[in-house]
């Protein structure tokens, strides 16, 4: 059948343009590893124990760790669907030589987020490898770390590429930061909810990362629970609407 | 040095590196010419126009411009010059308007000033209408009218012009080539370089050919066709890949021949006769076309190359 | 408007018409001194950041506080709880001067990162600055002095919220601003090289990931240096971050004059002048060759 499973040269074409820039992609995992090193045991060292919203009672980096598995999977996936996506839109018109091809606005979407996936997992798994050698990981159910890594990824890849297509220029992307940063510093990764007042614990709650957070925490701690079926629905929900969301706009815009 | 001498250059040269780009020119603009350095890319020109401009330094040789030498009074030289380099260097996000103002300030012009000035230009440069818009609004051919505008602002004794039509459009460069026109007969000096030659037909009083960093020719345009051509040319092109096998039938015929890949040119004062010399051979060209000689022969005279390649 | 040909107007003005001012008339001009250069350059500078500052709003002045609530008090709640602050103070007025020295730094490396490199390559307006009476150095001065404006304002603007939050606890802490534009300069001026022999911007990318992102990590602005394995405390010496740290904290503290002040003060202008020359050199080799 022609046209089927197009996303493949999509993908391709993002591998073979980043191997010119490989430095550049495989150093992409360090930012979280920096904020372990510095906040969970710098800082941590001023902290000492801390107690999790499940009760546990653990070292302050044992804290942070599975917060920064969860932080890499998003930045690895939100650079390629957000920064380079609108790039490649906007400036280079990649999508409309492809789409000159039997490749359709569905296989775009999905070529990038397959190759977003790559780079959140590989940033995932070299953070993993880091944890594990210092120690955060305490139970078998880490395996479904990286997993859980992969969706939390989709998860941002998708919203992430539909936010993109309706900004205009450069300029816009202050709102990436202006959604990412607050995210990054307060879904649970540095502090737990209980810090919070009541009032503003909702608020955490509504964040997609905080889910992420609290499924990496679970799975790395081995401290499972109710909770976590509904930050694994939340991520599944926000990875369909995101997905499709961002095909149907990717139509709309290059197939006019 | 001679008080309307605006321009002396001695044996001018520029280096980068092992890279002689300029090789030991010698050059005299007066005032109220329009003087023209006419040559390919790559021949120096703009390496000459940032020396002039006090942008390069010099390598060797001597240069002044006003009588100043750049290499020690730079800032005075700039101040009397308007530069309109080959790129725009226009601030994008700045209104039209604006880009003048803030190009005005930097002459240390006070804002009255500024404004009557940029009012005048964008009237001269015809961008009036357009004067609130964002310069990155503008068409190629008024942005080159705004730089031309820009770099008029500081009322300069000498309008240095690095390739001022390339990349526009022939309706733009006619509209531009009208604006310089108006300057000259104004009396303002203009100093041009360019690599098409009608360009430099229209436009120049006086040229000089430049070649691989150094001067071919100099003369007006139409001592250097007298000098280097003659008066008519005839084009003849045969229906076949290599043209210089038609070359031996064609001998004898006009004063000179020249074989390009595509074509050849017979060099003859009267071009119709050299048509009827070619049917009286009976030679079987796919068309023949008598035409007036042009900087572009001499160009072609002096290098064996043509300036567009 | 219509480029007809026939439409053109004849009436065009710009040769000399101004035989009495100073600056337009035939001859020799009364030059600028380099007081007056340099002022008519920042005057630029300043139409520029009237138009751009609304955009920077966020990165500017909103991460700064964000950092602040999330640092300040949720970690901070956790430090105050568990060792009863840092230094004998909680840790949100630990942590302040050290936010105050980081946003110093990411204002200045912003300002002298993908803008100068706009200057410099890309509508490459420096060139055009260059053909009015004006040197690189004059080029570069005035956009230090812009830099030097953003990075206090920034500074200031975070101290005030700060203060809000109760981070704020003495009148000396303003002696802190100037500390901060030296640490902003001090990353400035040497980034100014990069901008000028970098063949792209995607180096940029590497210096935020690679040096500033964990310069801001492990200056001392968030726990003390000593907390650091041995070997990484040598490095936070040599960090003009460091020293801006040590010198806004004891600002902040309102205590004794740190011992070493002539030390730290004489790193950061190292830093900003060495930066500073080099930057002039890079540039005049690039746009004055």
């Amino acid at each position: 059948m022609l046209g089927y499973a197009l996303w493949r040269f999509v993908l391709l074409r993002d591998v073979l343009a980043f191997k010119r820039m490989w430095w550049l992609f495989l150093s992409g995992f360090v930012e979280p590893v920096f904020y372990l090193f510095s906040i969970g045991i710098g800082l941590g060292a001023l902290v000492n124990d801390v107690t999790t919203d499940q009760g546990m009672v653990i070292s302050y980096a044992a804290f942070v760790a599975p917060a920064m598995l969860a932080a890499s999977a998003m930045n690895g996936s939100i650079a390629d669907t957000t920064y380079n996506f609108f790039a490649k839109l906007k400036f280079s018109k990649t999508y409309d030589t492809m789409l000159a091809t039997p490749a359709r606005p569905w296989d775009v979407a999905i070529g990038e987020i397959l190759w977003s996936l790559i780079r959140g997992g590989v940033y995932s798994a070299i953070f993993f490898v880091v944890a594990l050698a210092m120690g955060f990981v305490r139970s078998w159910w880490a395996v479904l770390a990286i997993p859980a890594a992969l969706l939390i990824g989709a998860a941002f890849a998708g919203v992430g590429m539909w936010a993109t297509t309706y900004m205009r220029s450069w300029k816009d992307f202050e709102f990436v930061t202006l959604v990412i940063q607050p995210m990054f510093l307060f879904s649970a990764t540095f502090f737990p909810l209980a810090v919070y007042p009541e009032s503003l614990q909702w608020l955490v709650k509504v964040m997609p990362l905080y889910h992420g957070v609290e499924l990496q925490r679970g799975l790395l701690l081995g401290d499972m629970h109710g909770g976590l079926v509904v930050s694994v629905l939340y991520l599944v929900v926000l990875c369909a609407l995101g997905l499709w969301g961002a095909s149907r706009r990717i139509s709309r815009l290059l197939l006019t | 040095m001679a008080p309307d001498l605006l321009l002396t250059a001695r044996n001018l040269t520029k280096k980068f590196g092992d890279f002689t780009a300029v090789d030991g020119i010698d050059v005299e603009v007066r005032k109220g010419e329009a003087f023209g350095f006419l040559g390919p890319n790559g021949a120096g020109k703009s390496s000459t126009m940032r020396m002039v401009g006090a942008v390069s330094p010099v390598t060797s040789g001597e240069l002044r411009i006003f009588g100043l030498d750049p290499e020690t009074h730079a800032q005075q030289i700039k101040a009397r010059l308007g530069n309109c380099p080959q790129k725009d260097l226009l601030d994008e996000e700045l209104s039209v308007e604006e880009n003048l103002w803030v190009y005005g300030r930097f002459f240390g012009l006070s804002k009255a000033e500024v404004r009557e000035r940029a009012t005048e230009l964008l009237e001269f440069a015809q961008l009036t209408e357009r004067r609130a818009d964002k310069v990155e609004h503008l068409s190629g051919g008024m942005k080159r009218r705004l730089v031309i505008a820009r770099s008029l602002i500081n009322n300069p004794e000498l309008l240095l012009l690095d390739e001022p039509t390339t990349g526009l459009d022939p309706q733009a460069r006619h509209i531009l080539w009208d604006r310089l026109f108006r300057l000259k007969r104004q009396g303002v000096t203009l100093i041009i370089t360019t690599h098409y030659m009608d360009e430099a037909e229209q436009l120049c009083d006086r040229l000089v050919v430049m070649d691989k960093g150094a001067i071919a020719a100099e003369g007006s345009p139409k001592d250097l066709i007298a000098r280097y051509s003659t008066r008519e040319v005839v084009e003849v092109r045969f229906d076949a890949d290599d043209h210089g096998a038609f070359a031996d039938s064609l001998s004898g015929i006009g004063e000179r021949m020249e074989v390009l890949p595509d074509r050849i040119l017979l060099y003859a004062d009267d071009g119709d006769a050299a048509t009827a010399a070619i049917a009286d051979r009976g030679i079987d060209t796919l068309s023949t076309l008598v035409r007036r000689s042009t900087l572009e022969d001499v160009f072609l005279h002096l290098t064996g190359r043509t300036l567009i390649d | 408007m219509s480029e007809d040909l026939s439409s053109l107007s004849a009436e065009a003005p710009p040769a000399a018409r101004h035989p009495g001012a100073s600056r337009l008339s035939a001859g020799a001009r009364r030059p600028l001194g380099w007081v007056e250069r340099v002022g008519v350059l920042v005057a630029y500078h300043w139409v520029l950041f009237k138009r751009t500052f609304h955009g920077a709003l966020v990165s500017r002045f909103l991460l700064p506080v964000l950092f602040l609530a999330s640092m300040g008090l949720g970690v901070g709640s956790l430090v105050d709880e568990s060792s009863g602050g840092v230094d004998g103070v909680p840790y949100l007025i630990y942590v302040v001067p050290g936010l105050v020295m980081v946003t110093a730094m990411n204002v200045g490396v912003g300002e002298a990162t993908w803008p100068v490199m706009g200057f410099i390559k890309w509508n490459e307006f420096y060139r055009a600055m260059l053909h009015t009476p004006h040197r690189v150095l004059d080029v570069l001065l005035a956009h230090w002095v812009m830099i030097a404006f953003n990075v206090l304002i920034s500074a200031g603007a975070f101290m005030v919220v700060a203060a809000l939050f109760g981070g704020v606890d003495s009148w000396w802490s303003l002696l802190a601003l100037p500390v901060a534009v030296l640490v902003g300069m001090a990353f400035a001026t040497p980034l100014f090289v990069v901008g000028a022999k970098a063949a792209n911007d995607s180096i940029y990318s590497a210096v935020f990931r690679l040096v500033i992102t964990p310069l801001m990590l492990f200056s001392g602005a968030f726990f003390p240096i000593e907390n650091l394995p041995f070997w990484m405390q040598p490095v936070a010496w040599a960090t003009p971050l460091w020293h801006g740290v040590e010198l806004g904290r004891a600002a902040f503290l309102g205590g004794p004059v740190p011992d070493l002040w002539a030390v730290h003060v004489g790193v950061l202008v190292a830093y900003t002048l060495v930066g500073a020359w080099f930057s002039v050199r890079a540039v005049r080799d690039r746009l004055v060759a």
